[in-house]
């Protein structure tokens, strides 16, 4: 058993990792139908319904440990109860721009769960052996999304550039940790992020060269904390909660 | 009442039910029921969610609910378990020939390759429709979560191929 401390901690933490899926699934799902070739409409539908279900499988784990509802949790806390990074709320922007950041986040989830795998606390490395085998398909399709980006037209190569300098440090503040974290690491319950920070800095920076993108220096960013958001989770959150809100029984989908 | 069901005969009648995406296949062949355990009126039923923002979870387990009060257990539990995570490796031999007769392209073999290197396709698949075997990947991604999108060189029919997890 777990003392309170910890609990609480893996609780903040499993939210953190359930908002992340859940504001980028909204933002992929904001593609259907509107993408710029069916193939690729599809790809991202799917995309955005595994992400739901990875913000389940989380939520899932939090409800064993605090008896709360995912659904509660989902389409009823308002913006300032989020825990999400900014890196995912941001506006859609165009194909670069999702396939970027996308692909930022594809990278640091798959070494995540890789490393939870071997997680003390069982319920969570069975959860992440489960997803990583999902999420190994959302890795194929945006690295190579990428390279074809950066390596295709001028205009292609132009615009995923400037997403990445737009994106590259919102995707610092994945590796930020939440408060307790330090202590969940020292268990063996969730990964060192420091350690997939380095890893990630490897990967994805060897991949983003070899298709001809820079990533920007960072200087003195310090990424924000999870509890600060930008406008756009307001407007995302008015859409993606509004029929929970406005009928609460809903459950025919 | 006190069912007089073996839970030998509960997988049987449990066999009966259709996948709600593929109904050609059956959710026992294919892997998603894991156990079924039967003591006096009650019935416990283990399945595992092939993907987990699978849409047919819910479905799934309301059948499997249903027919197992349908056979009399007065108390059903219908447990969801991650571990061991569902493979394609687990569809039976009979529900492959079942799924390429549909037109759905079976599984092949699961690998586990690095996670960040591009993966090439080893072996073709091969057309459920001409059974040729000059085909192309036309989308990695498909109408459902489990399936990708193929097209044969040869008959120029699309078809889906279930994804080796």
């Amino acid at each position: 058993m777990m003392n309170t401390e910890l609990k609480e901690a893996l609780i903040a933490k499993l939210t953190a990792l359930a908002d992340d899926e859940l504001i980028l699934s909204h933002r992929l799902a904001g593609w259907t139908g509107h993408a710029p070739l069916l193939e690729e409409d599809i790809a991202l539908a799917n995309m955005a319904q595994d992400e739901l279900g990875h913000a389940t499988v989380w939520l899932e784990l939090r409800r064993a440990l605090d008896g709360s509802d995912p659904d509660r949790l989902a389409f009823f806390r308002d913006a300032s109860e989020f825990r999400n990074c900014e890196l995912l709320e941001l506006p859609k922007g165009d194909w670069a721009f999702t396939m970027l950041r996308q692909y930022l986040f594809d990278v640091y989830e798959g070494l995540w769960l890789q490393a939870a795998q071997v997680s003390s606390y069982p319920p969570l490395a069975e959860a992440a052996a489960k997803v990583v085998r999902e999420e190994r398909f959302h890795i194929q399709h945006t690295q190579t999304w990428v390279e074809r980006l950066g390596l295709g037209t001028k205009e292609s190569h132009q615009r995923a550039q400037e997403a990445l300098t737009v994106l590259w440090p919102y995707a610092q503040q994945l590796f930020a940790p939440e408060a307790g974290e330090d202590r969940l690491v020292a268990e063996g319950v969730v990964p060192d992020l420091e350690a997939i920070r380095e890893r990630w800095l490897e990967i994805t920076g060897r991949h983003l060269r070899a298709s001809g993108l820079e990533p920007p220096p960072l200087d003195a960013y310090v990424p924000r904390s999870r509890q600060r958001h930008t406008e756009h989770l307001w407007s995302l959150l008015a859409e993606m909660q509004s029929v929970a809100r406005w009928d609460a029984e809903a459950r025919t989908w | 009442m006190v069912s007089s069901v073996s839970s030998k005969q509960l997988w049987s009648v449990l066999s009966e039910i259709p996948d709600p995406e593929i109904p050609v296949v059956n959710v026992v062949e294919m892997g998603i029921v894991r156990d079924v355990q039967v003591s006096g009126g009650k019935a416990t039923i283990t399945m595992t969610p092939t993907f987990s923002g699978c849409p047919a979870l819910a479905a799934i387990r309301e059948s499997l609910e249903a027919a197992a009060r349908q056979q009399g257990f007065a108390e059903v539990e219908v447990r969801t378990v991650l571990s061991p995570p569902w493979s394609t490796d687990w569809i039976t031999p009979e529900a492959r020939v079942k799924l390429e007769r549909y037109g759905i392209a079976p599984p092949k073999p699961r690998r586990d390759g690095d996670l960040f290197l591009i993966q090439i396709e080893h072996s073709p698949t091969r057309c459920p429709k001409c059974g040729s075997l000059n085909t192309s990947v036309k989308n990695t991604f498909g109408p459902t979560l489990c399936k990708s999108i193929h097209v044969c060189n040869a008959c120029l029919e699309p078809f889906e191929s279930f994804k080796a997890v």
